[in-house]
């Protein structure tokens, strides 16, 4: 259930050159992977959404990366500083097409396991799309992943997911997935669109985290509609998660 | 008393929101469905926002059919907000408006930035809808009007019942590093804080010029913004950019507003209506 709340900062910390931002959980609930926060950013008209990635007792953690007024207003917030945390929102991964028992993962053997479909789940994320990863691989009892970044500064990031095979520019994802039998494989994948859609060639069924400018997070403003085969579709409520064709 | 500015909430995604509201204002409905603009649609601002929807919507056959009895069942007078390409589709919609009981108020939205406009005059928008239905009209007018005043004047004439102040206005932002526009319609409609001296102004000329019931709207955040606009001549006021990032704004600006009254000894808002021209000997014009 999603609620919005005023959590106090408990850390900002340099993940590469990313920031790890760490607040009081409060009486949010952390949701499910692949759903988003909207993050009130100090200072700024509107709130930043940003994809929950670790979910430590007590706490709620968020990756991001300071590009913009509102991703450098929420990397300098300092501990002790509160801010208007709103969710968990959206729809995120859906796991239970894994068969995976995503409420009990301390039953299941490390490295991942095929579901009851007998797909193996693959993760595929580039750049800050690894964001939401160390929590669906945490969900996932650590399925094996496979992460792109733009240098080997970027590539720190890939510490915070177990089980990844990483691979820096001018190399992408691509190239060891395709080197993969990808039936067996049921992918995860988040990151930058083109390599969202070089991933649907290689795995049609793959579920994929998209992203847009987004003002409200829970449907009222219209504004995160991205085309996706030529249907508009308002991303916090259709998504960010969506089944590819 | 505090309404949503239309297209600025969806309260079937948001009952709790829109329950917390004293009535539920539509996103703009056409005669036919609308995709919208394409993307981006929204960029912020150093003081609030741009946006591009574009009139995105069923139409108002999916209206009808399948939202408005949902609408109905949230139990907050609903407003519906129609929108279009000629004063006869504004006509058109008030027609088949008017019989529906779910419906409180029409508001007619004169004023999209970001579509192209009926080629009729807003007068003549209302004086071809008003004939269609015996709710009340309420016309959404732009702050951009050339003669804001006297458009509200003629729309009074024609026969609204009230006027909504204001719609967004048109702004441009660049791209940091590309300087090309950042929306995907380039244009978009300007909203939040940066509208509000803007709006102010807007309600308290309109205000004077027809003395009509204003629904104030224009970044509007804080009990304060409210009161503002009341004292300006507002007598209900609407919640726009501010829902986006605190959809608790309904609740917590009804409890600003009435410490604000309360600390100047009124005990209604309505009290607080037209405060603001109390003194005044200049005209406005």
């Amino acid at each position: 259930m999603r609620r919005r709340e005023r959590l106090r900062v408990v850390a900002n910390e340099a993940v590469g050159p990313y920031t790890l931002l760490r607040v009081k959980r409060g009486g949010l609930d952390p949701g499910s992977p692949g759903q988003f926060f909207m993050l009130e950013a100090p200072d700024r008209p509107l709130p930043r959404p940003m994809s929950l990635c670790q979910a430590p007792p007590g706490e709620l953690s968020f990756l991001l990366e300071a590009v913009g007024p509102g991703t450098q207003a929420l990397a300098s917030a300092l501990p002790g500083d509160e801010i208007h945390v709103f969710g968990p929102l959206g729809n995120g991964y859906r796991l239970d097409v894994l068969g995976a028992d995503s409420a009990a993962p301390a039953r299941r053997a490390r490295g991942g396991s095929a579901g009851a479909s007998g797909r193996t789940p693959l993760l595929v994320g580039g750049g800050i799309g690894v964001a939401p990863f160390p929590y669906l691989s945490e969900r996932l009892n650590g399925p094996p992943a496979i992460l792109g970044f733009r240098s080997d500064h970027h590539a720190e990031a890939a510490a915070l997911v177990p089980n990844a095979e990483v691979v820096v520019e001018p190399t992408l994802v691509t190239e060891p997935l395709a080197d993969l039998v990808t039936q067996c494989y049921k992918v995860l994948a988040c990151g930058p669109e083109p390599m969202l859609g070089a991933v649907r060639e290689l795995a049609p069924d793959a579920q994929l985290a998209w992203e847009a400018p987004m003002a409200c997070g829970y449907g009222a403003c219209y504004g995160c509609s991205v085309e996706i085969d030529g249907v508009l579709q308002r991303l916090c409520v259709a998504g960010p998660v969506l089944e590819a064709a | 008393m505090i309404l949503n500015a239309s297209g600025c909430l969806d309260a079937l995604e948001a009952p709790e929101v829109a329950r917390a509201l004293d009535a539920f204002v539509t996103k703009t409905v056409t005669p036919l469905p609308r995709e919208g603009n394409r993307p981006v649609r929204i960029a912020e601002t150093e003081a609030g926002m741009l946006n591009s929807i574009g009139l995105e919507n069923p139409g108002i056959e999916s209206l009808l059919a399948e939202k408005l009895p949902r609408l109905a069942e949230l139990g907050v007078p609903l407003w519906v907000s129609v929108g279009g390409f000629a004063a006869s589709d504004y006509a058109e919609l008030c027609a088949v408006l008017d019989d529906r009981p779910e419906v409180t108020a029409i508001e007619l939205n004169l004023s999209c930035p970001n579509v192209d406009e009926a080629p009729e005059s807003a007068a003549e928008i209302v004086e071809a809808a008003r004939p269609q239905t015996r709710k009340p009209l309420y016309a959404k007018l732009s702050p951009a009007a050339a003669d804001l005043p006297e458009t509200a004047r003629a729309v009074q004439a024609a026969g609204a019942d009230g006027l909504s102040l204001v719609n967004t206005i048109k702004g441009l932002a660049l791209d940091e590093r590309t300087l090309e526009p950042k929306l995907g319609h380039e244009l978009g409609g300007y909203s939040g804080s940066g509208l509000k001296p803007i709006a102010l102004a807007a309600v308290y000329r309109c205000y004077r010029a027809t003395g009509l019931p204003i629904v104030g709207m224009g970044g509007i955040s804080t009990g304060r913004d409210a009161l503002d606009f009341l004292a300006a001549g507002a007598s209900r006021i609407a919640l726009g950019t501010i829902l986006f990032g605190d959809p608790d704004a309904p609740g917590r600006l009804r409890r600003e507003l009435a410490e604000e009254l309360e600390a100047r000894g009124l005990a209604h808002a309505t009290d607080a209506t037209g405060l603001a021209h109390a003194g005044s000997t200049i005209p406005v014009a």
